[in-house]
């Protein structure tokens, strides 16, 4: 779904979202409350400065906006892949979003997160994967690679990754998958994703329970008992 | 490095352990107080991953990453080493859920500080959606730790650098020490030349590569806090130092970092 169709049925015209060279910015109005809007589009490469333009946006909220809840938009092809945002530090610029996205949620800014076109990896762990909740559309789609890559790096058959994918969510792309795993905590549907949002925004799910959800949905088996063991190590 | 320098170096170079060769646990051994490491889920206990059977590849016996206690001139630490000979350090799902045990134990029992000796090229492919939920965890628990006032100090010198999600997860401690032998960055080059071309960025100039994301390129720009030899010594002594830095994780350290990064688009040229 494009981000003017998801705006028109969460917000009908109460919003002024704009897009600025792949970055999504505004605020809107959600049962009586201001929510600031924050998200990328056109799938967005996540370089160096788009980073920081969207760490600019949380820091803005946080000093002029106390406790005003964040909606993050997530579309991105994953991180640029270019020399230059190396050389500059992506992985710095990245970590700051992420840090930014963190001391929101301290400060007690509900920080939503919806995958409404795709996700790929280092443009999603920084955004979407640090916020309180994160949701998705049914049409989207979230991975890391797709298993033709996969199957190239790791000299695995495709066919084998393919077959394997089907009982274990941790091999293959897909929402669904990342629904099994914990950290896409809901779908939201597409005719009334307002209700998603509403579900969400009155949660205030601070606390991290994504290898939980994982545990108890079968995705991810093994993350939420090793924790355990180390807590529990004499 | 000048010529005086140069030699001072090559006369202790004939003495010193290399900490780039050395596996996670001798780190680990060289770097806290002699004997002091007490490993948790060590490999006798056999929590490994279990996805790498189903696809007919080796597993390791603690997945690739050594976690526990010890001292560090005499202070109460906890530490992680992740040991780049096994699948170049990638994270995975019981890797990763060990660092986030560890960063959630240090949150409970308030160690002095959070030693992270990264040698991991990112996310593990071959379980890579866990890897990636598993990195953004590993986030979650240390800015937790840090929010509490517990330092956490990164170490970075083995063959894989610090890249992929774990170059993230650096950026997000309070203090970063690396050799010249460290890389750190997100996108390795062989990545950004299959992506671009070779124009882009040459995988095989290798004077281009440290360039870019070695260790002595990121002390410069001040990614990294502090450069050492490639000496488990000076690694040990540069941990020691950095027991004494204070988390600061508030808007104010953020805005200033903010402003920092923004300069840098315009006066960091490559």
């Amino acid at each position: 779904m494009n981000w003017n169709d998801l705006a028109t049925r969460l917000f009908g015209d109460r919003h002024d979202i704009r897009e600025e060279r792949d970055l999504l910015r505004g605020t809107a109005t959600f049962d009586g409350a201001t929510l600031c809007v924050l998200g990328t589009t056109n799938h967005a490469a996540i370089g160096y400065e788009l980073a920081l333009r969207q760490a600019a946006v949380v820091l803005g909220t946080i000093e002029d906006h106390p406790g005003r809840p964040i909606l993050l938009l997530v579309d991105t092809q994953g991180q640029q892949l270019r020399r230059a945002d190396e050389f500059l530090g992506i992985n710095r610029a990245m970590a700051h979003l992420g840090c930014c996205i963190d001391l929101a949620r301290r400060r007690g800014h509900a920080v939503i997160g919806v995958v409404y076109d795709q996700a790929l990896s280092g443009g999603f762990i920084t955004t979407g994967l640090l916020a309180d909740e994160c949701h998705a559309l049914p049409e989207a789609e979230i991975r890391v690679m797709r298993l033709p890559a996969m199957a190239r790096i790791t000299k695995i058959p495709e066919a084998t990754l393919a077959q394997l994918s089907q009982a274990n969510p941790v091999f293959a792309p897909g929402v669904e998958n990342y629904v099994a795993m914990g950290a896409v905590r809901s779908l939201w549907n597409p005719d009334d994703p307002a209700s998603g949002l509403r579900t969400a925004l009155a949660a205030r799910n601070t606390r991290d329970v994504r290898a939980a959800d994982g545990e108890q949905r079968g995705g991810r088996t093994a993350a939420r008992p090793t924790v355990q063991k180390v807590l529990d190590a004499a | 490095m000048n010529r005086e320098n140069f030699e001072l170096h090559a006369s202790r170079a004939a003495t010193r352990t290399s900490y780039a060769e050395c596996t996670a646990r001798e780190r680990l051994a060289h770097v806290v107080d002699a004997g002091s490491f007490r490993e948790w889920l060590p490999p006798a206990e056999r929590i490994m991953s279990p996805h790498l059977a189903q696809l007919g590849v080796p597993g390791a016996f603690d997945d690739g990453v050594a976690i526990g206690e010890a001292r560090l001139a005499g202070q109460r630490v906890f530490a992680a080493a992740q040991e780049g000979a096994f699948m170049g350090g990638g994270v995975g799902e019981v890797h990763g859920a060990k660092l986030v045990g560890l960063f959630q134990r240090a949150l409970r029992d308030k160690p002095a500080a959070v030693l992270l000796l990264a040698d991991s090229g990112g996310v593990r492919l071959h379980e890579a959606n866990a890897g990636l939920i598993g990195v953004s965890e590993v986030m979650r628990a240390l800015l937790d730790v840090r929010a509490a006032g517990i330092p956490v100090i990164v170490l970075i010198g083995g063959a894989n650098g610090c890249f992929g999600g774990m170059g993230i997860v650096a950026r997000c401690a309070d203090r970063i020490v690396m050799s010249d032998a460290g890389r750190l960055g997100m996108s390795g080059p062989e990545v950004i030349e299959a992506s671009h071309g070779v124009e882009e960025f040459d995988s095989r100039d290798r004077a281009l590569v440290w360039r870019t994301t070695g260790g002595a390129h990121r002390h410069r720009t001040g990614d990294c806090d502090v450069l050492v030899a490639d000496d488990v010594v000076a690694f040990r002594d540069a941990a020691i130092d950095a027991l004494g830095c204070t988390p600061v994780f508030t808007l104010e350290a953020l805005q200033a970092e903010h402003r920092l990064l923004v300069d840098r688009l315009d006066t960091l040229q490559p």
